[in-house]
C-alpha cells in the first residue's frame, strides 16, 4: 500500500516539476494519436462507402453467377432464378438486385450528382427501409427512394422531382423520377445510392443500342433472407443441388470480395499498425534514455531503503500518466477535427473502431516503456557509491 | 543494549583479470550509540567498500557485521531493503538528493519510505533543514543549490528517521575549507545530541577534530586506531 502511494508520489512529482519535458513526449503520443484515429475513421469511411449497402441488407445470402467469384458488376442472374430461389426449402424470400450508375441533374443542369442507381424488387430483400417518406409502391413505379447521402451533397427533398441523365447507346436521354422516400447509409461502390423498381431501373439505365432494343431479364445478384431456423449451410447446398450456374455467399464474404475492398482495409490496417509501432519506438526511446540518465537517482532511492517494487510501479505510473494525457488530448483534437469535417469527406469516428484505437495506444507507452521499467528495476543500489 | 555496530572479521574479496583483490581484510571495530567514528585512509583502501558492506549493500565475503544486536548475513535481501530505510541514514559522495524533489521533500521522503509521514514529520523536517542553516532554502530543488547546501540536505535526510547507523562518504568532497569545517561540527552535535552511531569517511584529515575515533586503513587492513583526544588532534593537525 505504502509502495503505491510513494510510487504515485514520486512519479507526479517528477512528471510536474520537468511538466516541459513531459509534456512534450504527452504531445507526440496526442499526434500519433491523432493520427491513428483518423486513419481508423478513414478505413470506417472508405469501408463504409463500399459496403454500407451491402451490409443493411434484409439478407443473409448473395446469389451470383457461377465464377464470377462474387464479383457483383461480373455477374447475371435470370430473372426466372429468382423464383427458383424462393422456392427452396429454408428461403423465407428472395429479390433482385441489379446495380449501375447514373447521374442526377442539379441546378438546371449546370451540376450533376454521380449515384449509383440500384434496381430492386418493392418489398423484397434489397428494397432499403425508409426513414422518412415511405416505400416504392410498385413495379412499374416512376419513383425513387435515395440515401442521405444524396441529400447531404444536394438539397432534394422527398417529393421533389429529380432528373437524371443515362447515355442510350450514342445518345443522352433524360428521365424525371419522384422522390417518395428517403433511406439511410447506403452507399454502394463509393456513391451513394438511388433506388428504383428494377422495371424502371431497366428503362432508365445507361446501355448500348444493342441493349435497347429488347427488356433484359437478369440482375446482378438475387438478395436471400432465409426461413427463421434455417442453416445457410444447408440452403446454399439445397440451391447449388436445386439451381444450375449459380455460385453462394454470405454476406461478409459479398463484401470482401467488391472489387478492392480487402486490398483498401489491409492497406489501412498497415498504416494504423505501423503508426502504433513508431509510437511503441519513439516512447520506449523517450523513457529508455530518461532512465539512462536516471541511474544514479535511482541508486540513491534504493540505497535509502526503496524497493525494486516501488522504484518499478514508480516507472510504470510515470508512462501512464504521460501515455494517458496524450491520448485524451489526441483524442480531443481528433474529436475537434471531426466536427469540422465535410460530410463527402469518407471519414467516420465509429464507436468500436475508435475504441479498440484508444485502447492500443494506451497500450504503446507501457509497451514502449518496458525495457526502460525492466531496467530501473535492475539497478544495483551500490551505484550510487561508486558513481560519486 | 546492544551494540549499535559491530563489525567482527570482516573480509571482502573481489575477482579481476589480475587475480583476488581483498578490498576489505580481516576488519573488526564496534561503534556505540553516540560515538562519532572516522575513516581514513588513502584511496584505494577500502573505505567504501568498508561502507557498502556497513549500509547492507554489499554482502562480505566473509565475518559478520550486527546492528542492534541482528547479522546483516542472516536477512533477506527483503529484510536488508527494511533496514537500509529504518536503521540506517546514509550521505553519498555526489549526487545525493533526487533532483526533482525540494530540499524539505527529499527530507521528507526519508519518512515517507517508513511510511510514517504526518505534519509532525513535516515540522521536524524544517526544523532539521533550519538547524543546518537551509531555513531559506526548504523550497529549493537541488539544482539551484551549491555543492554544499546539498550536502548538508542530505545530512538532514540521512538523520531525520532516528536510525541507528549514520554513514557518509565524504561528506566534505565539494566544500570549499570553511564551509567543510562547519558540515562536519553541526554533523557531529546531531550524531552526539540524538544518540546515534555515526561513521564518516573522509581523506581530509582536517576533519577528524570533531569525531570521537579515528580508525585507519590500508589495503584492506585496519592498520590504526586514534582514540585518545590528544592523538586525534595531532592527526587533525598533520604532526
Ligand atoms: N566492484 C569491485 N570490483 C572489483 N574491485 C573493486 C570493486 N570495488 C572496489 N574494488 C577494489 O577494492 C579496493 C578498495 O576500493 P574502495 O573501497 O573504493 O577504496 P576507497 O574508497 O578507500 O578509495 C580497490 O582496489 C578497488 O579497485
Ligand atoms: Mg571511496
Amino acid at each position: 500500500m505504502n509502495n503505491i502511494s510513494l510510487a504515485a508520489y514520486l512519479s507526479w512529482q517528477e512528471v510536474w516539476r520537468n511538466r516541459g519535458r513531459f509534456f512534450l513526449v504527452s504531445l507526440v503520443i496526442a499526434l500519433i494519436t491523432l493520427l491513428v484515429l483518423f486513419i481508423a475513421a478513414l478505413g470506417e469511411g472508405l469501408g463504409n462507402a463500399n459496403r454500407q449497402y451491402l451490409s443493411r441488407l434484409d439478407a443473409d445470402l448473395l446469389v451470383y453467377l457461377e465464377k464470377t467469384d462474387f464479383v457483383i458488376p461480373s455477374s447475371r442472374v435470370e430473372r426466372s432464378t429468382i423464383r427458383a430461389v424462393r422456392r427452396v426449402e429454408g428461403v423465407a424470400d428472395a429479390g433482385g438486385i441489379a446495380a449501375s450508375n447514373t447521374a442526377i441533374l442539379l441546378n438546371g443542369e449546370e451540376e450533376v450528382l454521380k449515384v449509383s442507381l440500384l434496381g430492386i424488387e418493392p418489398g423484397r430483400p434489397g428494397d432499403p427501409p425508409v426513414v422518412e417518406g415511405r416505400r416504392i409502391s410498385g413495379d412499374q413505379a416512376r419513383e425513387v427512394v435515395i440515401d442521405r447521402n444524396v441529400i447531404l451533397r444536394s438539397d432534394i427533398k422527398v417529393g421533389d422531382l429529380i432528373t437524371i441523365r443515362s447515355t442510350q447507346g450514342t445518345r443522352d436521354e433524360f428521365y424525371t423520377l419522384r422522390v417518395v422516400g428517403l433511406t439511410e447509409g447506403q452507399q454502394y461502390t463509393f456513391q451513394p445510392s438511388i433506388f428504383v423498381p428494377y422495371e424502371t431501373w431497366d428503362r432508365v439505365r445507361t446501355k448500348s443500342d444493342a441493349e435497347r432494343e429488347r427488356a433484359s431479364s437478369t440482375v446482378n445478384v438475387i438478395a436471400v433472407r432465409l426461413a427463421e431456423g434455417s442453416q445457410a449451410v444447408d440452403v446454399s447446398a439445397n440451391m447449388t443441388t436445386r439451381i444450375d450456374n449459380i455460385e453462394i455467399a454470405d454476406i461478409q464474404t459479398a463484401i470482401e470480395n467488391v472489387p478492392g475492398y480487402t486490398a483498401q482495409q489491409s492497406t489501412v490496417q498497415t498504416q494504423a499498425v505501423f503508426t502504433l509501432l513508431i509510437g511503441v519506438l519513439v516512447i520506449g526511446g523517450f523513457f529508455q534514455i530518461q532512465i539512462l540518465q536516471k541511474v544514479p537517482q535511482i541508486g540513491v532511492l534504493k540505497a535509502i531503503g526503496a524497493s525494486n517494487a516501488m522504484v518499478g510501479l514508480a516507472a510504470v505510473m510515470q508512462i501512464i500518466i504521460t501515455t494517458t494525457l496524450g491520448v485524451a488530448l489526441g483524442s480531443l483534437l481528433a474529436f475537434l477535427f471531426s466536427l469540422g469535417f465535410p460530410p463527402t469527406v469518407p471519414i467516420v469516428f465509429d464507436g468500436l473502431s475508435s475504441a479498440v484505437a484508444i485502447v492500443a495506444l494506451l497500450l504503446i507507452g507501457p509497451l514502449g516503456g518496458m525495457v526502460s521499467i525492466f531496467y530501473a528495476v535492475r539497478i544495483e543500489p551500490l551505484k550510487a557509491l561508486r558513481l560519486s | 543494549m546492544p551494540l549499535a555496530l559491530e563489525v567482527k572479521n570482516v573480509v571482502k574479496t573481489f575477482q579481476s583479470d589480475s587475480g583476488e583483490i581483498r578490498a576489505v581484510d580481516d576488519v573488526s571495530f564496534a561503534v556505540e550509540a553516540g560515538e562519532f567514528v572516522a575513516l581514513v585512509g588513502p584511496s584505494g583502501s577500502g573505505k567504501t567498500t568498508m561502507l557498502s558492506i556497513l549500509a547492507a549493500l554489499l554482502t562480505p565475503t566473509d565475518g559478520q557485521v550486527l546492528i542492534d544486536g541482528t547479522d546483516l548475513a542472516r536477512m533477506s535481501e527483503t529484510e536488508r531493503v527494511v533496514l537500509r530505510r529504518q536503521k540506517i541514514g546514509f550521505t553519498f559522495q555526489s549526487n545525493n538528493l533526487i533532483p526533482y524533489l525540494t530540499a524539505r521533500e527529499n527530507v521528507e521522503l526519508m519518512i515517507r519510505l517508513n511510511n510514517k509521514f504526518d505534519r509532525a514529520a513535516k515540522v521536524r523536517s524544517a526544523e532539521l533543514l533550519s538547524r543546518l542553516g537551509l531555513g531559506e532554502r526548504l523550497n529549493n530543488l537541488p539544482a539551484q543549490m551549491s555543492g554544499g547546501q546539498q550536502q548538508r540536505v542530505a545530512i538532514a535526510r540521512a538523520l531525520i528517521h532516528a536510525p541507528t547507523v549514520v554513514l557518509a562518504d565524504e561528506p566534505t568532497a565539494s566544500l570549499d575549507t570553511e564551509r567543510a569545517f562547519q558540515v562536519v561540527q553541526t554533523f557531529a552535535a546531531l550524531i552526539h545530541e540524538n544518540n546515534r552511531a555515526g561513521i564518516m569517511v573522509t581523506h581530509d584529515l582536517r576533519m577528524c577534530q570533531y569525531v570521537d575515533r579515528v580508525l585507519q586503513m590500508r589495503d584492506g587492513k585496519l592498520v590504526k586506531v586514534y582514540d585518545t583526544r590528544e592523538e586525534i588532534l595531532a592527526l587533525a593537525k598533520g604532526e
